[in-house]
C-alpha cells in the first residue's frame, strides 16, 4: 500500500495544530447530579502528532473531544490551540471551525447529498471556493484517496469501509489543523479496519495534520499512534502517557515484532488496571 | 421477457391476480345465491353482484353526473391537502427550530389535534359562507394535524452530529436550515403527506354524506360521498358499491402519484 519513496515526516514538522490543554474540568448538570466527566485534565499534543486516546468506557473521553472541537462547554480550565484560546475562564465554549473536524463513531455524511457534494460542502459554506471550484478539487481529493467512481453515489449506497473514507476527505478539505476522531473505525469488521489504517496513515503522510483519536482498540492504538495517552476511570485524566517508538512510516508487518508485543502489554495492563476499577466503581453505584 | 409479461407472471402478480379472482368469484356466487339456488346466503346474498356493479358501472361512465362526482370530490381533496401542506409544513418546520414558537403554539395545537375532523362539520357549516368552503376546510383539517405532527417530529429527530459537523464546517443559521433540517425533514414530509392524503379521503366522504344530502341552502354538494348517498336513498344498490370503488380507484391514484413525488424528492433512499 504503502510507495517505497514514502517518508514519515518527523513529529510536529508541521508548525500548525499544536494543542494545549491546561487543568480542564467538565461537570456535567453541575446543580443537580453534578458527574464530574473529566477532573483536571493536562494534556499537550504537539502539532502534526498521532495522539491516541484510550480508557474505560464512560470515562470522558467524548466530553473532552467535545471541548476541543466546540459543542460542549468546560467547567474549568483552558484549552489552547497553536497559543490561541478555544476555552478557558473567559469563554467556557469554543467556537467550533474548520481548524477542527470531527470524524463520528457512525459517520455524520449527510445522506442526502452525493459523496461529491459532502466533500465540497464546507469549502463552498466557508465561501472559500465557487461550487465549480470546489468540485473539481473535491474530485481530485476523492481520486487521491482511492474513491474516484463514487463521487455520484450516495453515501448510503457504499460500503462502510468508503464512506469513513469520504468523511476524512471531506475532513481534510476544509484544510483543518486537527482531525478529531471518536471511534471511527468500531463498526468496521478487522479486515476492512487494517485496510482503513494503513489509509488512513497515508492520508497523514501526504498531509501531517495534528490528529486526536479516541479508540477502544489498544492494537490501533499503537499501530498508528506517536503517542497513547490512557485515560484514568470515570472522572478522565492522563493515567499513563506512552511512546510508541516504532518509527513512522508503518505498515501492518509491525504487529509481528517484538517492540510491539511489549508495548502491547505494556498497554493491556495499565487499561485492565482502570477498566476493572471503573467496572467496580459500576457495580457499587448500580 | 419483456417486462409487461415478467410483471403478469411474477409469483407475486399471480397471486393477488388470484386472490383477487377468487374473491370476485366467491361475492358472485354468494350474491346471486337465492337466483342460482333457491336460497339466500346470508348477509353476503343482499349484495349486489359485481357483474350486475360492473353492468352499472358501465352504463355510469357515460353519465356526466358520475365523473362530476369524481370531479368534486378530487378537487376538495386537493384543495384542502394542498393548503394543508402549504400551512402545515412551515408550521411544523417553526415549530421545530424555534423555541419560542413552539411554545406558544404547540398547546393550542394539541388541543385541536384530537378532535375529529368529522366533529368540525357542523361548526364549519355555519362559519363558512359556501358548503363548498366547509367541505374544504374539514378536508384540510384531516390532513393539517398528520402533517404537521410528522413535519415536526422529523425536524426534531435529525441527528446533532449533522449540525455539529455543518457549524464546524463553516454552515450559517441560515445554511444549516437550508441544507439540513430541510432535506432531512423531507422523508417525514413524505410519509406525513401520505398519511395525511389517506385521512383527506376518509375526511370528504363523509363531509359529502353529512353536509351534502341534508338540502342545505345550496342544495346537494355532490362528490363521490353524495353519490354513494343518494345511491342508498335512492335505493340503487349496485350504484353504492360503484361509488365504493371509485373512492378506493381514486385514493390510490393518489398515493400512487404522491409516492412517485415522493421517490422523486428523496433520491437518496429509493437504492435502499
Ligand atoms: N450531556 C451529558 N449530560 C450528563 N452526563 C453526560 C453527558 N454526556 C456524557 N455524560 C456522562 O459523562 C461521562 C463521560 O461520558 P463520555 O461520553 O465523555 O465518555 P466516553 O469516555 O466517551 O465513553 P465511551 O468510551 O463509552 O464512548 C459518562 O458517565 C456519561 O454518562
Ligand atoms: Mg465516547
Amino acid at each position: 500500500m504503502l510507495a517505497p519513496t514514502m517518508t514519515a515526516p518527523a513529529r510536529g514538522a508541521r508548525t500548525q495544530g499544536a494543542i494545549c490543554i491546561r487543568d480542564v474540568v467538565k461537570v456535567y448538570d453541575p446543580d443537580r447530579a453534578a458527574i464530574m466527566a473529566v477532573d483536571h485534565c493536562t494534556l499537550d499534543i504537539a502539532a502534526g502528532e498521532i495522539c491516541m486516546i484510550v480508557g474505560p468506557s464512560g470515562c470522558g473521553k467524548t466530553t473532552l473531544l467535545n471541548a476541543i472541537a466546540g459543542f460542549h462547554s468546560i467547567t474549568s480550565g483552558e484549552i489552547h490551540l497553536d497559543g490561541e484560546l478555544l476555552c478557558g475562564p473567559s469563554k467556557p465554549l469554543a467556537d467550533p471551525g474548520p481548524d477542527r473536524i470531527v470524524v463520528f463513531q457512525n459517520g455524520a455524511l449527510f445522506p442526502w447529498k452525493t459523496n461529491l457534494e459532502n466533500v465540497a460542502f464546507g469549502v463552498v459554506m466557508q465561501g472559500k471556493m465557487r461550487k465549480k471550484e470546489a468540485y473539481e478539487k473535491a474530485r481530485a481529493m476523492m481520486a487521491d484517496a482511492g474513491l474516484s467512481g463514487t463521487e455520484h453515489n450516495y453515501p448510503g449506497e457504499v460500503s462502510s469501509g468508503l464512506r469513513r473514507r469520504v468523511e476524512i476527505v471531506r475532513a481534510l478539505m476544509n484544510d483543518p489543523k486537527v482531525l478529531l476522531f471518536d471511534e471511527p473505525y468500531r463498526a468496521l469488521d478487522s479486515l476492512t479496519k487494517s485496510v482503513m489504517h494503513e489509509a488512513l496513515l497515508e492520508i497523514y503522510y501526504k498531509n501531517n495534520v495534528t490528529i486526536f483519536f479516541i479508540t477502544h482498540d489498544l492494537e490501533e492504538a499503537i499501530f498508528l499512534g506517536h503517542r497513547l495517552v490512557i485515560m484514568t476511570s470515570r472522572p478522565c485524566r492522563p493515567k499513563l502517557i506512552l511512546d510508541v517508538d516504532i518509527p513512522h512510516p508503518r505498515d501492518y508487518s509491525v504487529l509481528t515484532t517484538p517492540r510491539f508485543r511489549e508495548l502491547m502489554d505494556q498497554t493491556i495492563e495499565a487499561v485492565h488496571e482502570e477498566a476493572r476499577k471503573s467496572f467496580e466503581a459500576g457495580e457499587r453505584e448500580g | 421477457m419483456s417486462t409487461a409479461r415478467r410483471f403478469f407472471f411474477h409469483r407475486s402478480t399471480l397471486r393477488a391476480l388470484i386472490s383477487i379472482l377468487v374473491f370476485v368469484a366467491l361475492w358472485e356466487v354468494g350474491a346471486r345465491s337465492k337466483q342460482w339456488f333457491g336460497f339466500a346466503v346470508p348477509w353476503v346474498g343482499n349484495i349486489p353482484a359485481p357483474t350486475a356493479v360492473l353492468h352499472v358501472w358501465i352504463g355510469l361512465l357515460g353519465d356526466p353526473g358520475y365523473w362530476q362526482s369524481w370531479y368534486l370530490s378530487l378537487l376538495r381533496v386537493l384543495a384542502g391537502f394542498l393548503t394543508a401542506m402549504v400551512i402545515g409544513i412551515p408550521l411544523g418546520l417553526l415549530m421545530a427550530v424555534s423555541r419560542n414558537f413552539n411554545d406558544t403554539f404547540f398547546p393550542t395545537f394539541e388541543m385541536l389535534r384530537p378532535i375529529p375532523p368529522l366533529a368540525w362539520v357542523p361548526a364549519s357549516i355555519i362559519f363558512w359562507p359556501t358548503q363548498e368552503l366547509s367541505i374544504t376546510f374539514v378536508t384540510f383539517l384531516g390532513a393539517f394535524f398528520t402533517v404537521v405532527i410528522n413535519v415536526l417530529g422529523g425536524a426534531k429527530s435529525i441527528d446533532v452530529r449533522y449540525f455539529q459537523s455543518a457549524q464546524a464546517m463553516g454552515a450559517s443559521k441560515w445554511d444549516t436550515f437550508r441544507r439540513i433540517v430541510l432535506p432531512a425533514t423531507v422523508p417525514s414530509i413524505v410519509v406525513g403527506s401520505a398519511v395525511g392524503m389517506g385521512i383527506t379521503w376518509n375526511v370528504v366522504v363523509a363531509a359529502e354524506m353529512i353536509s351534502g344530502g341534508g338540502g342545505q341552502a345550496g342544495g346537494s354538494g355532490g362528490g363521490l360521498g353524495y353519490f354513494i348517498w343518494n345511491s342508498y336513498v335512492g335505493g340503487a344498490y349496485e350504484q353504492i358499491v360503484v361509488g365504493m370503488i371509485s373512492i378506493g380507484i381514486a385514493g390510490y391514484i393518489c398515493s400512487e402519484l404522491l409516492r412517485m413525488l415522493g421517490g422523486y424528492l428523496t433520491p437518496w433512499l429509493r437504492t435502499r
